[in-house]
């Protein structure tokens, strides 16, 4: 029986798992679909085009560098859409459409190509961009009134804004929301930010199809509700400021999409646990004695810069030797 | 609720192309290539030279090294070369090829040993040694020299009947087909061991195997008693296995024996009583032809030095031209680089794979999703090793322990990036091991 063909010889395992980086990045994107098609509706088909725009962008930056730097072509990984979406969830509807672009330029080139790429970079790229943007505060604190439609060209200016939700708590008032109105994201926010439900829904997709744990957005989110309980601010009800502190703002999107990006979050067990409560820890203190009103993009900045650190710390027990044993100090 | 380890993954088993079909024996090939190597230790001498007429069971290679196993004559016949051949593992070792002349003449010493009452534990040991009887799930640890070094230490005797590599069904027909076999085997062991219970752990897509034990072994204070483990890999991996069924952890650098425990393999207990009650050594095996590329998946019993061609044959020739083939399962497997090779004492199971897996233009990137972290069951985090490996720090590379790893595949099974990983460790613990031996003297002091 001769082989014609020559063998393939290499070293076990022999088999993959079906699932490879882009599937898993895909997934994601489908995760981000609902909240997207919900800020169509809330803010017009400015969303829509802002979101391309950004996407587009990231795709086209991160395959110039790559040339340019003749490196392998990676936007078929995807990833560079998943980025290119969270920077325009990020950015209110009325942002014009070259801050989109700028903000994939810093995302792809400086945050995550500069440091080798997917997997390698230690800011979570979109949420860099959006601290980047943040230099042009105006734009970045106009906030459209949902179900106002911002022009799709031309000056936004003229556009209606309403108060965002975190302008009310850090005034230590209650947002003139209501519950509702809150949960379904009919509020002033960024375009992508604006409902916990549908952002949850994502989330909890992610946890079915095993892509994310739920520890990360568990513990940070249960963080913030916790603390914010137990010291609402100025005499509130204790359970109201609670629930409107954990719906307003970008925790939601935060807790679920961005301080779980695999590239800049733990990947123990107990790394993840501590990452997820300093993120609710941080993004509280930034709304309660913070100058900006939201902190969770800073927040979950601070946390990236000590994944490393926290997966260092919570490395596994070594197998075989109790906890109260040092590791490696046998006989 | 099944017993189950940390970690591990789930990998489709593919059982189901062959778990149905019973063993077929084939007829032993015109010649058959016994390679001198065909166990962990030191390889055997040839005892027989070009000319020679060897009979059926004969021993034809042996070895005074303490870990090592002799080898037998699998047919009767002529001695027609004493020469290197390709042996499963992609080296040319020196091998005895025999012409068979078909008639199966049996040797003076297969003979039967006596019952397992009236011998002792040394004569027992002895027996198994002589019949050249090596760790039949894969691993083929000579089983002599494994029962030796946990003599006097074990409370719990496991066997291990977990088979959780994908497409191996070979173990799990042996179970259905001839379990006094089996339990025979493991009374020699009890025997040997001085214990007065063993445990047979069996994974929960085996339950036909379960009910079998169940319906032979006495249903009250059975001294044998089996245990459902849950269906994952690596469960049948030793120190997996036994922390499943007793909660013990082997610690690293220590051996089964240590906890108490000794796992043999359902097989490798069979030959056992093969061996005690028929003298016969070891000489045939099962192995599982599987894989799609095989037109007519089958469990064929065979003489070990057949040819994995003879087994392909057998097996309806293949569909197509394979592109991979592997000596074992798709998780531990060895790739054969021809398959002009012998079946040899480990071979569970003869896979041929059809698709190519084109793992050179792959990107590998590690994007840091952790899953090599949760699957790996020896508490590693095998995507920091890789990473500082491939940075040069070995010291990093020890200080995680790499010599923990058990080389189970998991990691590298669930990798969304496709990176190396088992395959990176494999080559990181033999180079650091190598230096390690250099400056001993140094690490001496912690």
């Amino acid at each position: 029986m001769a082989m014609n063909k020559q063998l393939q010889v290499t070293s076990h395992p022999h088999i993959d798992i079906a699932e490879d980086t882009r599937s898993i990045m895909l997934d994601v994107i489908i995760a981000l679909s609902p909240a997207l098609v919900l800020s169509i509706f809330y803010f017009g088909f400015r969303s829509l085009i802002l979101t391309l725009v950004s996407t587009v962008s990231c795709i086209v930056f991160e395959f110039l560098y790559r040339k340019l730097m003749k490196k392998s072509n990676t936007i078929g990984d995807l990833s560079a859409v998943v980025t290119g979406m969270l920077i325009a969830f990020n950015l209110p509807v009325s942002a014009p459409y070259w801050m989109a672009v700028v903000g994939a330029a810093f995302a792809i080139i400086v945050v995550k190509q500069l440091y080798g790429g997917l997997g390698k970079n230690f800011m979570n790229p979109a949420l860099a961009a959006r601290v980047f943007l943040l230099s042009w505060p105006g734009i970045m604190a106009t906030w459209p009134k949902v179900f106002e439609r911002a022009p799709l060209f031309g000056s936004t200016v003229d556009v209606v804004t309403s108060s965002t939700p975190l302008a009310s708590l850090k005034a230590v008032t209650l947002p003139n929301y209501t519950l509702m109105e809150m949960l379904l994201g009919q509020h002033g926010g960024c375009l992508g930010e604006t409902s916990a439900i549908v952002l949850l829904l994502g989330g909890v997709y992610l946890v079915l199809r095993k892509v994310i744990s739920p520890r990360i957005p568990l513990f940070y989110i249960g963080t913030v509700a916790v603390i914010t309980y137990i010291f609402p601010r100025g005499g509130l009800d204790n359970l109201q400021w609670m629930l409107y502190n954990i719906l307003s703002g970008g925790l939601m999107l935060g807790a679920v999409f961005m301080a779980t990006d695999y590239a800049t979050s733990p990947v123990t067990r107990g790394g993840q646990i501590l990452f997820g409560i300093g993120c609710g820890l941080i993004t509280v203190f930034i709304r309660y004695f913070g100058s900006y009103a939201g902190g969770v993009s800073f927040s979950i900045l601070i946390m990236n810069a000590c994944a490393w650190i926290l997966d260092k710390a919570f490395r596994p027990r070594r197998y075989g030797v109790p906890t109260w044993k040092k590791a490696g100090a046998k006989k | 609720m099944a017993l189950s380890f940390r970690g591990g993954v789930h990998p489709d088993d593919k059982k189901d192309l062959t778990n149905k079909k019973a063993f077929e024996s084939i007829t032993a090939p015109a010649t058959v290539v016994i390679p001198m190597q065909m166990h962990v230790g030191a390889p055997c001498k040839p005892l027989v030279s070009e000319g020679n007429l060897v009979k059926m069971g004969q021993m034809i290679g042996d070895s005074n090294a303490p870990v090592s196993a002799p080898i037998h004559a699998s047919v009767s016949g002529k001695v027609i070369a004493v020469e290197p051949r390709l042996h499963p593992n992609g080296c040319m070792v020196t091998s005895v090829v025999i012409e068979n002349d078909f008639n199966d003449t049996l040797h003076e010493s297969v003979v039967p040993k006596g019952s397992v009452e009236s011998l002792s534990a040394d004569e027992l040991i002895k027996i198994i040694r002589q019949a050249g009887i090596v760790g039949l799930g894969g691993a083929a640890y000579p089983t002599h020299a494994k029962i030796q070094s946990c003599l006097g230490k074990v409370d719990t005797l496991i066997i291990n009947g977990s088979e959780c590599e994908p497409y191996i069904t070979s173990g799990h027909r042996a179970m259905l087909e001839t379990p006094e076999e089996i339990i025979g085997g493991i009374r020699v062991l009890m025997k040997i061991f001085r214990v007065d219970n063993a445990i047979i752990g069996i994974e929960s897509n085996k339950l036909d195997a379960v009910r079998v034990f169940e319906k032979v072994l006495p249903q009250k204070n059975s001294p044998i008693k089996v245990k459902v483990l849950k269906t994952k890999y690596p469960q049948g991996g030793e120190k997996q296995l036994i922390y499943a069924i007793t909660k013990r952890e082997v610690p690293p650098g220590k051996l089964p024996g240590d906890v108490g425990c000794a796992v043999f393999n359902t097989d490798t207990c069979a030959a056992i009583h093969n061996a005690v009650t028929t003298g016969m050594p070891l000489i045939t095996r099962g192995v599982t032809v599987t894989g799609g590329a095989i037109a007519n998946p089958k469990n064929l019993k065979c003489r070990i030095g057949t040819c994995f061609s003879e087994l392909v044959a057998a097996a309806g020739g293949f569909k197509d031209e394979p592109f991979k083939l592997i000596m074992g399962g798709p998780m531990m497997g060895t790739a054969l680089t021809d398959i002009e090779i012998p079946v040899i004492k480990a071979t569970n199971a003869f896979l041929g794979f059809l698709q190519y897996d084109d793992i050179y233009s792959k990107e590998q990137v590690c994007i840091r999703c952790g899953r090599c972290v949760t699957a790996c069951p020896m508490n590693l985090m095998p995507l920091y090793m890789y990473m500082y490996y491939h940075k040069e720090n070995f010291q990093e590379v020890l200080n995680l322990n790499v010599s923990d790893c058990i080389e189970c595949g998991a990691c590298s099974y669930v990798c969304p990036g496709r990176l190396f990983l088992t395959q990176t460790f494999g080559v990181a613990k033999i180079r650091l091991n190598q230096h390690n031996d250099s400056d001993d003297t140094k690490k001496g002091a912690n």
